[in-house]
C-alpha cells in the first residue's frame, strides 16, 4: 500500500534500521507484558481482557495503574481519568513528533500516532535530533514487533501467570526505572538537559508525597519543561521546518 | 457492557486523543515560538525523570546500586548495555541480600 510513498534513501535499510531500533524495546518491555498479563489475572480479568487493554490502550504504566486501580474498587470513570492522567503526556509526544511526519499522508500520521508509545517518541526524537528523515517504513519497522510481543505478552502472562516463581528475585519490579533512567541519559546533549532533570526529579518527587500518583508525572514534567521555556533563547536551536 | 470493558474502551479512546491530540493542536500553528519549541525540546527528558525520581527516592540500596551502576554504565554504553548491566547487579545482588 505504502510503496510509493517510502521514497526517501532504500527503504530496505530503514526497515532494518526500525527493527534494530526496536529490540532492545522488545526484550526489556517483554518481562513487564508478562507481568501486566499475570497481574490482570490476578485482578479479575479474563486472559482476553488483558489482551485488549493491551491491544487498545497501549501504554504499560497506564496499564499498570488501571489494574491498581480496579483492584482497589474505586469508580470506573476515576480509572478512566487516571490512565489519562499517566498518559498525558502523550500529548507533548505528538507536538513533538507530528512537527517530524508532517510529509506523511493524513491516514498513515492516524496510524502512526497510535503507536507513539515512549520509546517509540524516544527513538524518533533521537534520530530526527541527527537530521534524519523519520520515515513511515522505519517507524513502523519499529513500532510493529514491540506492539505484537507486548499483545502476545499479556496473553501469555495471563494464561500461564503462575509459573513465574519468584517476580522479587528476579528483580521484575525495578527493571523499568532502570530503563527509563537509559532513556532520560539518551537526551544529555539537549540544551539545559541538567536544571530540566533536576527540576522534574524535585517536582515530581514533592508531587508523588503530595498530590500522590499518578499526577506526579503530570506536574513534574511540567515542571522541567516550563523551566526550559523560560530559559534565556540565546542557544536557538537549529529549525527543523 | 461489564465495567472492565467498559473501562479498557474508555481507557483507549483518551489515550488515542492524548497520542493525535498534541499534533492537531500544534499544526494549526504556523510558525511555533521559541519558547514553545524550548519546552517540547525539554519534554523527554522532564517526562521520563518523572518515572524514575520516585521509583529511586522510595527505592532500597540494592536498587539504588543497580540504578547508580546504569547511571554510570550509560555514560560509556548503548542502551541495550547499559540495561543490561543494570539488571544483572540487581538480579545478583538481590541473590545476595535478598
Amino acid at each position: 500500500m505504502s510503496a510509493g510513498s517510502i521514497s526517501e534513501g532504500a527503504p530496505g535499510s530503514d526497515v532494518w534500521r526500525g527493527l534494530k531500533a526496536g529490540l532492545p524495546v522488545v526484550v526489556a518491555s517483554a518481562p513487564f507484558g508478562l507481568l501486566f498479563g499475570a497481574l490482570a489475572v490476578d485482578n479479575g480479568f479474563t486472559p482476553f481482557e488483558a489482551f485488549l487493554m493491551s491491544a487498545s490502550i497501549y501504554g504499560g504504566a497506564s496499564q499498570m495503574v488501571g489494574l491498581d486501580l480496579f483492584g482497589a474498587k474505586i469508580a470506573p470513570w476515576l480509572i478512566v481519568l487516571s490512565i489519562f492522567a499517566v498518559n498525558f503526556r502523550h500529548v507533548l509526544y505528538s507536538g513533538a513528533v507530528g512537527r517530524r511526519i508532517r510529509h506523511w499522508p493524513p491516514l498513515q500520521q492516524a496510524v502512526g500516532f497510535f503507536f507513539l508509545v515512549d520509546p517509540q517518541y524516544a527513538e524518533s526524537e533521537v534520530k530526527g535530533q541527527r537530521g534524519e528523515k523519520i520515515t513511515f517504513a522505519w517507524y513502523m519497522s519499529m513500532a510493529l514487533p514491540i506492539y505484537v510481543c507486548w499483545i502476545a505478552e499479556a496473553w501469555i502472562g495471563g494464561t500461564f501467570g503462575n509459573l513465574i516463581p519468584d517476580p522479587h528475585a528476579l528483580g521484575i519490579d525495578f527493571l523499568l526505572p532502570i530503563y527509563f533512567l537509559g532513556l532520560v541519559m539518551d537526551f544529555r546533549d539537549r540544551p539545559f538537559w541538567l536544571p530540566v532533570v533536576a527540576t522534574s526529579a524535585i517536582a515530581s518527587v514533592i508531587a508523588y508525597k503530595t498530590v500522590g500518583s499518578p499526577w506526579h508525572v503530570t506536574i513534574g514534567a511540567a515542571a522541567g519543561i516550563l523551566l526550559a521555556a523560560a530559559m534565556p533563547l540565546d542557544r536557538k536551536p537549529d529549525d527543523p521546518s | 457492557m461489564n465495567t472492565v470493558l467498559w473501562v479498557i474502551l474508555w481507557g483507549a479512546v483518551f489515550t488515542y486523543a492524548a497520542r493525535v491530540g498534541g499534533h492537531l493542536v500544534l499544526s494549526r500553528f504556523h510558525n511555533i515560538h521559541p519558547r514553545v519549541e524550548a519546552g517540547l525540546n525539554a519534554v523527554p527528558a522532564a517526562v521520563l525523570t518523572t518515572l524514575v525520581a520516585p521509583a529511586a527516592i522510595q527505592a532500597g540500596p540494592v536498587e539504588l546500586i543497580a540504578l547508580v551502576v546504569a547511571g554510570f554504565a550509560s555514560l560509556r554504553f548503548g542502551m541495550m548495555t547499559m540495561f543490561l548491566i543494570g539488571a544483572a547487579v540487581l538480579v545478583g545482588l538481590r541473590q545476595v541480600v535478598g
